[in-house]
Parts: structure tokens; C-alpha cells; sequence
């Protein structure tokens, strides 16, 4: 069996343009259902620079934004009566007629040979009033950026939820068949844009995780035909080997200050429990040791208690334990298969996968009122991941034989799936809000 | 008389068999593929013996198959680990690896870990039986490596196994 590692590692840039390594091979589906869209219009931004249109058409990713967020009807250009793109032209009148709730006016302004100024208005038709208006410098490296940005702000003035639109996704694909099999780790833009492989192996790649600042990604490598965890920087590509003890060496997740990692390490009896591993001095605390499987750890937002997956009372349910390895409290009672627990980034809402009479599905609990909310559809349904405004999660299904990601959201009204044309698609993590 | 047969390596082996009676040497006879090696002499010099019979078919079979969600190996192998736990005692230079594998359904991190558990239920096992502990590797690949594709309960029965590795 031939296992050397085949290991692009690839500079992780904000400038989209990467020569090759960009396979655009992400489509969005919209399968959504239920759930109200509040009509809006995005007017076409307006252009003053050299060439004959702008670089980038900000106003495209702004609708195809809000749109895919599951809450907004934008308009179709042709029923526009009007198409202002200053505020100074916006006829509140001509807007009320189409029923439009919110008008997104904006324009582009070249000032320099790769310098532009990205300018937007939102407006709320009924209080015919201004709600934001910002400007923000841009490249054409930096265009696509700038956009979801200001969809990230027209999205949260207009439902109070900070907007997502500017986050990224992680996920490992998986192609070929036997022994001729390419995995790889990659990251795209939280609309499917922009995929970059991060990380590429002929063994399996297993259960990335985003640190707080969305520097670094850590994973699991099968290269060597045995479990190590790695960290790598993303914009560098360098990678360390923080684990790489006998046994299982599984399911890596950062502590909320990015300094820890709680991990599963089975050690050399098989013993699989939970540790928590410090990066900078590299020790190790262990905090379960019971015979049980105790595994999938993940940490609460404030930092000082991790849930996990055990199936000490017979089958997998998920358990609190604290950091300082208090005795590790039962959370899940419903149903005979609970793991992979995630906490939403507000602390509000569990997220598992919970086995709903012989399916798999990602359901939340709310740790407040200790509801259960079956949120997917699939039989194989796993790896949830909450988007870090905690409004929406990503996860992992089937259609046919192939592996899909599917973004739902909290409240269950929107669900959309993410098809690759490249084989299967797993593990997805939501990354945290980037700076 | 004892004679040592080997694939692999040197090593001289007492049969812990003639305590049951049966005549003469053992066969050890598994190279690095798994499949035995087929030379052999009982005290007269010619047929394999029944026991070396079974113990040879017993050091063929490689792979170890589970029932849904359990760790335990069934009952009808507890026989042919026998053979493969003497036989590894029997020659110490000899190694290989126990590969654990779990069915696609549930969490794939969870699967890692009923994939070593099944690994390690093999594995302790085989040390009580005779084995030494630094002869055998183990690894988990959870539901990374089926050994059949599919979402049917029997590409779910198949990939639920350990397999082991000769080195």
C-alpha cells in the first residue's frame, strides 16, 4: 500500500488570486423551505473609474448574500422603477409601490491604478429614512471581501444578527475509490467561493478545527497509517505535530483563547479519554478515566468546561466535565444516541447528532428550556458546526452516494445544501468571525 | 524433535501443542502476506497432523468481524485467536498489526474509538493467550477504510471488523 503523503501546502492569502490551486468545484443549492423573505432591492452599484465597468459587481454578491441567508426576497433588477446610487435619488415612493422593505443603493470610485472606493447605502422604505451608509477602501484583490462585508452590515442592521456572509468554511473531501484515494483539507469562502486546498494526503484527514483568531487549522492525519494531530498556520502553510502519542489521537478542538487544545488519546491501553493539551509548554492534563469511550471534546465559550461524547451509561450521550476535571455531569437524555456535541459561540444551544428513530440527524438542545430541536433530514446526518453569530449551522449529509454540506438554520426554517462535483465533502467547521 | 519453520526471521519454537498430545513439531507458517507457508513434517515425516491442519487454516483467516456497537470479537473466533495467540508466542520475532474498523453509522470520531476498542479487544486477548505486547501494533481507522462502499447492512456487516496485518 504506497502512503506517502502528497502535501501541497499552500499560502493562504487574502488576495483571491492563487494561480492554479483555486477550484471553484462549491456550488450552492438553495433547498430551503418554510420561513418568511422580506422583499428588498439591491440597486446596481454605480461606477466612476477608468475602464468602462467596475472590476467586481459588488451588488451581485450583496443580493446572492442575502438571498442565501434564507430571509430576504431581493428583487429582480427589471422591476426596478428606479436605480439610484446616491441617496440624494432614492424616491421612497417609487420603492413603497413594489413593496420593498429596504433599498441597498451604492457606488464604486476608482482613486488610483489598483484603488477603488466601495460605497453603500441602506435604507428602510417605510421610515423613509437612511439605517447605514459606509465607505470602504478596496483592491481588486479585496473586492469580493468588501462585499460580503457590506452585506455582513446591511444584515445585521436589518435583523440585529451580525451577518456571516464574510466567514469561511473548512471541510476534507474525499475522492477516488480503494486504494486510490485523495483526500484533501480546504477552505472556502462561507458561499462556496474561492475553495483552497490547505492540505492533501492519500490517508484519510479527519475532524478539522478552526482556532479563535482563524489562523490556524488543526486536524487529524491518517499519513503514516497512524492518528497525529497537526496545527498549521494557514497563511503560511507550516505545520507542527502537537500529538503524535501511541493509540488514537483524535478529535482536536482550541480553547476559546487559542492556547489549549482538548484532545482523545487512547494510549497504550486503549483507554480513550479526554486530555487537555497545552501548546506552548506541551502538557498534557488528563481529565477523564473512566473504561468508557470519552471522546469528541469540545470547549463551552468561557472557557472552563468541556462537553464530550461518552458511552459510559451504555451508548454514546454527551457529558460536561470542568477543566479541573470535576466529575463529568450527564447532558443528554432523549434518545439512545447522542454525540459530537458543539456549543453555539453564545453558549445558548447544544448541537449533536442525535439518532431520531434509526437516523442520524443534527438536532439542538436549548440549554435553557432543555428543548430538542431535530433540525436535518438525512439518515447519515453528522458533523455540525455553528456559524459564530450562532444563527445558522453547517453540517454533513448525504444525496445518493456522495457526501453534501448543508447549512440550517437555529431555528430550523432554512436549510441549504453545499454540493461539491468532486467526490465527497465532509467534517465541515464554520470558522470564527475573521479580522 | 522439534523443528522450527519460518517465514521471517530466526526463531526457534517449542510447541506448546504437544501438551495435547499430538506428535511432534509445529508449523509455523505465516510470512508476511498473512497466507501460511506450506512446508511442514509431523514425527513421521509426512501428512500434516489435524491440529497442524487447524491451526493453519486458523492463521489464515486475517480478518475479525463485530456485531452492531460492540467491542467484543464473536464467540466462534475465540478458537482461531487461540492459534494465532501460540503462534506468536511460539515466535517471538514475529509482529503484526491489528487494523480496527467501525461501520459508517454514528460520529466518525466515536467510530475511531469503537475501532480501537475492537483492536485492543483482539489484543488483549492474545496477550492472555501467550502473546507479548511489544509484538503487536494497534491502529484504528474507524469508518475511514471500509471494505466495501454502500449504505447496505452488509457492506455495514463487512466493514465492522479487525483485520490483522502481517509485518
Amino acid at each position: 500500500m504506497g502512503n506517502f503523503v502528497v502535501r501541497r501546502l499552500v499560502v493562504f492569502g487574502i488576495c483571491a488570486v492563487l494561480g492554479g490551486q483555486v477550484q471553484a468545484e462549491l456550488k450552492f443549492e438553495i433547498t430551503d423551505f418554510v420561513g418568511k423573505r422580506a422583499p428588498v432591492a439591491v440597486v446596481p452599484f454605480g461606477w466612476e473609474g477608468e475602464a468602462e465597468n467596475a472590476p467586481f459587481d459588488i451588488s451581485a454578491v450583496i443580493t446572492a448574500d442575502l438571498s442565501r441567508s434564507g430571509r430576504f426576497a431581493p428583487i429582480a433588477e427589471n422591476d426596478m422603477l428606479q436605480k439610484p446610487t446616491t441617496g440624494v435619488d432614492v424616491d421612497f415612493d417609487d420603492w413603497s409601490i413594489l413593496a420593498v422593505e429596504a433599498v441597498i443603493i451604492g457606488k464604486v470610485t476608482q482613486t488610483g491604478a489598483n484603488a477603488y472606493s466601495v460605497q453603500f447605502q441602506l435604507f428602510d422604505v417605510f421610515k423613509r429614512e437612511q439605517l447605514v451608509g459606509y465607505r470602504m477602501p478596496a483592491s481588486r484583490g479585496t473586492m469580493r471581501r468588501v462585499a460580503h462585508r457590506a452585506a455582513d452590515m446591511i444584515y445585521e442592521k436589518l435583523t440585529g444578527i451580525p451577518g456571516v456572509f464574510g466567514t469561511k468554511v473548512a471541510y476534507v473531501t474525499a475522492q477516488g475509490r480503494d486504494d486510490n484515494r485523495l483526500y484533501t483539507l480546504v477552505v472556502a469562502d462561507a458561499d462556496g467561493e474561492n475553495e483552497i486546498t490547505i492540505m492533501e494526503s492519500t490517508d484519510p484527514i479527519m475532524s478539522p478545527a478552526w482556532s479563535p483568531d482563524s489562523r490556524r487549522l488543526a486536524y487529524v492525519s491518517f499519513e503514516n497509517n497512524i492518528s497525529t494531530i497537526y496545527v498549521q498556520t494557514l497563511r503560511t502553510g507550516n505545520r507542527i505535530k502537537v500529538s503524535s502519542r501511541v493509540g488514537i489521537n483524535g478529535a482536536p478542538a482550541f480553547s476559546p483563547d487559542g492556547r489549549k487544545l482538548v484532545l482523545t488519546l487512547g494510549g497504550i491501553d486503549g483507554n480513550l479519554d479526554i486530555h487537555i493539551l497545552d501548546l506552548a509548554s506541551r502538557k498534557v492534563t488528563r481529565l477523564t478515566t473512566n473504561r468508557s469511550i470519552d471522546t469528541e471534546g469540545t470547549w463551552a465559550p468561557d472557557g472552563r468546561a468541556i462537553y464530550f461524547t461518552s458511552d459510559r451509561s451504555g451508548g454514546p450521550q454527551v457529558y460536561r466535565v470542568g477543566v479541573n476535571g470535576d466529575s463529568p455531569e450527564r447532558i443528554t437524555f432523549e434518545g439512545s444516541y447522542n454525540a459530537r456535541p458543539r456549543l453555539s459561540p453564545d453558549g445558548s444551544k447544544l448541537a449533536m447528532v442525535h439518532l431520531d428513530r434509526g437516523n442520524y440527524r443534527i438536532a439542538v438542545l436549548d440549554l435553557d428550556n432543555r428543548d430538542l430541536l431535530v433540525l436535518s433530514g438525512g439518515s447519515q446526518d453528522e458533523s455540525p458546526s455553528f456559524a459564530p453569530n450562532s444563527d445558522s449551522l453547517i453540517y454533513a449529509t448525504r444525496q445518493g452516494r456522495n457526501g453534501v454540506l448543508e447549512t440550517v438554520s437555529a431555528d430550523g426554517l432554512v436549510r441549504q445544501r453545499l454540493a461539491s462535483r468532486q467526490g465527497d465533502v465532509r467534517e465541515p467547521s464554520w470558522s470564527p468571525f475573521l479580522n | 524433535m522439534v523443528i522450527s519453520l519460518f517465514a521471517l526471521g530466526a526463531c526457534s519454537s517449542t510447541s506448546d501443542m504437544d501438551e495435547d498430545g499430538s506428535e511432534g513439531s509445529t508449523v509455523s507458517s505465516s510470512d508476511s502476506s498473512g497466507s501460511s507457508a506450506t512446508t511442514s513434517a509431523s514425527s513421521d515425516g509426512g501428512q500434516l497432523t489435524q491440529e497442524e491442519i487447524r491451526a493453519q487454516n486458523a492463521l489464515r483467516q486475517t480478518v475479525f468481524y463485530f456485531d452492531f456497537d460492540v467491542a467484543e470479537f464473536q464467540a466462534e473466533d475465540r478458537d482461531t485467536l487461540t492459534y494465532h495467540a501460540r503462534d506468536l508466542a511460539a515466535n517471538p520475532g514475529k509482529r503484526f498489526r491489528l487494523e480496527g474498523h467501525a461501520d459508517e453509522r454514528g460520529t466518525r470520531e466515536y467510530n475511531l474509538a469503537l475501532g480501537e476498542r475492537r483492536a485492543n479487544a483482539i489484543l488483549n486477548y492474545l496477550i492472555v493467550n501467550g502473546a507479548s505486547r511489544s509484538q503487536i501494533e494497534v491502529v484504528s481507522y474507524g469508518e475511514e477504510r471500509p471494505a466495501q462502499s454502500g449504505q447496505s447492512e452488509q457492506s455495514y456487516n463487512r466493514n465492522r471488523r479487525v483485520e490483522v496485518i502481517g509485518r
